[in-house]
């Protein structure tokens, strides 16, 4: 296998003007990957400014309601910024610094990746910049407040669908035209190598507390793991240190939309086809020309086209299942654990809790689902009570 | 011997690029002549994608309202293919890599083979991922354009040595787009070039007044105009040939 790729998938298909500083990275990262000052400072901050380990929690209530495996949910939710981008963030804002960068850039979705990005920034004193489709940015205007109170300038994207994809396209025309003092910080597991490793391997902290977690309380390992899909970097964390447990099942879930028979979802593993997009050969939802369609998903943190290289050669080698999950049934999914635990997962989160309530009960009571809840779901309040036909204002 | 080399030939040559359907393929067919007949010495020829990646927003623009004209490869095959009865100008297609991809590599070199189409640039395919499509452009010679880049150094050497066609000298950072200024040492990457093989040299990106073609005409074998053709498009639709004539026939003067 290429040292760039997984299988067929990945690569580096970017210009010319970006390959020295891919390379510069890549070998930075080589560099201090295994540096033992550089883990020492990022453990540190991962500990006290992030608060991990999060906890595995023996989710009770929901075990007993559905009646088959028991839940447990990885409490990403718990950590600071609200989710699971802080881990890779804190890794590549450190890496950024060591590499000498004064600036860093970003692209965002729904703004969780950013407003991660700027708050790393604002730690470690770096200049901040995030990209965000201008459409997002008047869905999600408290987060581009959050950023801007974070001291990040936060550019919104008027090209294309301005949405996520748009953000990223933005994003590299800038890194394009100024790498010497900044660093790209992507925010999922996807774009050229060496971006899929490093955001991979920065979150694979997730299934290293998790199977250590999981054997303390239980002796033994979990039947399934499961976690939702965009570009996939909580599920790859989620993943990663259960890839060589053979006995466990890993299970991808994806936006299915309004559903993946409608032209309205972003399943790109259902319904995408092999492509090159973002620096990366994946699978992608595309036309019959070639052309990346616009997708959808109620969740903008799923929004994405595509997804990343290493996923997809999970699906071809059959190492993982993905499987798509629709609104109504992740709505429902985020008002059940709402109800149920007294946990607001984020509405990505919440597609893997929707799988979770088809497959455990037809499991036996003595097998272990561990779900990756990769969010809180504060930032979602107001859009689903709107789903459901109630207007908050904010 | 290809039929690009043409191209440079008879003194610096001009490059001028257009995107394929802007505003529809008729009035891509008519620019083309119009800069023939107006002194250019190779039409690129940029195949229309969603997320231009590479692209400022001159360019942008065009691709989506090529795309919006329900532009595809095979329309611009069969444009190409009339454009061959009246012209031998040397044509090279700029694409990303995805519709080329989707289209099947071996039935897009094959096809443009049959129209005649002789080269091809990759804006999103370095030297690393060459290896994609090389066998089968070779199988049809069709040569694949390699860019070089202000931030390329040490890669100069590797990427001039294996190039073919012409090499595109990026003249700045970031993406495509008109530049009052152009501040890289392009002179010296041409010279690091030079040791490497004798292949010609053409500089883009942001070039738009005669004066700046005429410097980098004088350090290179020939300038390459795309944002400020594409503005013209833009600005004149389907009346654009006559502009694009006489813009076009300003830049070659001022290099011959």
């Amino acid at each position: 296998m290429s040292k760039t790729k997984f299988g067929n998938y990945g690569g580096q298909y970017i210009p010319e003007v970006l390959m020295n500083e891919i390379i510069n990275l890549e070998n930075a990262y080589e560099k201090y990957k295994n540096d033992e000052k550089f883990n020492k400072e990022l453990n540190d901050l991962l500990k006290n400014y992030a608060g991990r380990p999060s906890l595995l929690y023996f989710a009770k209530n929901m075990t007993e309601d559905l009646g088959g495996a028991k839940i447990y949910l990885k409490r990403e939710d718990l950590n600071h910024t609200g989710s699971h981008k802080i881990n890779n963030v804190l890794g590549q804002a450190l890496l950024a610094k060591y590499m000498g960068k004064k600036r860093i850039i970003a692209e965002t979705g729904a703004g969780q990746h950013g407003v991660a990005t700027a708050t790393a920034a604002a730690l470690l004193g770096l200049e901040c910049e995030i990209f965000m489709g201008k459409e997002d940015t008047i869905r999600q205007a408290l987060n581009v407040y959050r950023m801007e109170l974070l001291g990040a300038k936060v550019n919104a994207v008027t090209s294309g669908t301005q949405t996520l994809k748009d953000a990223v396209n933005e994003t590299m025309r800038e890194w394009a035209s100024r790498t010497e003092d900044t660093l790209y910080v992507l925010g999922s597991v996807m774009g050229p190598h060496p971006f899929p490793t490093i955001v991979r391997d920065f979150q694979s902290i997730i299934s290293k507390e998790a199977r250590k977690q999981i054997l303390e309380a239980e002796g033994r390992l979990p039947s399934v793991v499961m976690a939702c899909v965009g570009g996939g970097s909580n599920a790859m964390g989620m993943f990663y240190n259960f890839i060589n447990d053979k006995e466990v099942k890993l299970i991808g879930c994806e936006a299915a939309g309004l559903g993946i028979n409608t032209d309205k979802h972003a399943a790109a593993i259902a319904k995408g086809r092999m492509g090159i997009f973002h620096g990366m050969k994946s699978l992608f939802c595309q036309n019959e020309n070639g052309q990346i369609m616009p997708v959808y998903s109620i969740s903008a943190g799923l929004d994405y086209p595509g997804i990343g290289p290493e996923h997809a050669y999970l699906n071809e080698t059959g190492r993982a299942k993905y499987v798509p999950i629709t609104d109504d049934e992740a709505v429902e999914a985020f008002e059940y654990l709402s109800g149920k635990e007294g946990i607001i997962p984020a509405i990505e989160s919440a597609h893997a809790v929707a799988y979770a309530k088809k497959l455990a009960p037809k499991m036996k009571k003595d097998e272990i689902i561990i779900i990756c809840l990769s969010g809180r779901g504060d930032k979602d309040a107001a859009s689903i009570a709107k789903y459901r036909g109630r207007i908050i204002n904010e | 011997m290809s039929n690009i080399n043409k191209a440079f030939e008879k003194g610096k040559a001009f490059i001028g690029f257009l995107t394929a359907g802007d505003p529809n393929l008729t009035t891509t067919k008519e620019c083309i002549y119009a800069m023939e007949k107006a002194g250019a010495d190779l039409i690129e020829i940029g195949i229309p994608f969603s997320d231009p990646i590479a692209e400022g927003v001159v360019i942008q623009s065009a691709n989506l309202r090529a795309l919006k004209a329900n532009t595809s490869l095979n329309k611009i095959f069969k444009t190409v293919k009339e454009i061959r009865k009246n012209t031998q100008i040397p044509i090279v297609f700029l694409t990303y890599l995805n519709p080329v991809f989707n289209y099947g590599y071996e039935n897009f070199f094959k096809t443009c083979k049959e129209t005649g189409v002789d080269g091809i640039i990759f804006p999103d395919m370095p030297f690393e991922e060459k290896e994609e499509v090389k066998d089968i452009a070779d199988k049809y010679d069709i040569d694949i354009i390699s860019l070089i880049a202000p931030t390329s150094d040490n890669r100069i050497k590797m990427i001039a040595k294996n190039a073919k066609g012409y090499i595109y000298v990026v003249s700045s950072m970031g993406v495509t787009g008109i530049r009052n200024e152009i501040t890289t040492d392009v002179d010296s990457i041409i010279k690091t070039i030079r040791t490497s093989t004798s292949i010609p040299c053409a500089v883009g990106f942001g070039i738009n007044t005669p004066e700046q073609a005429k410097h980098f005409a004088s350090i290179s074998d020939g300038v390459i105009v795309g944002s400020a053709i594409v503005k013209i498009i833009e600005k004149y639709g389907q009346n654009s040939p006559e502009y694009v004539y006489n813009y076009v026939k300003e830049m070659k003067d001022s290099i011959r």
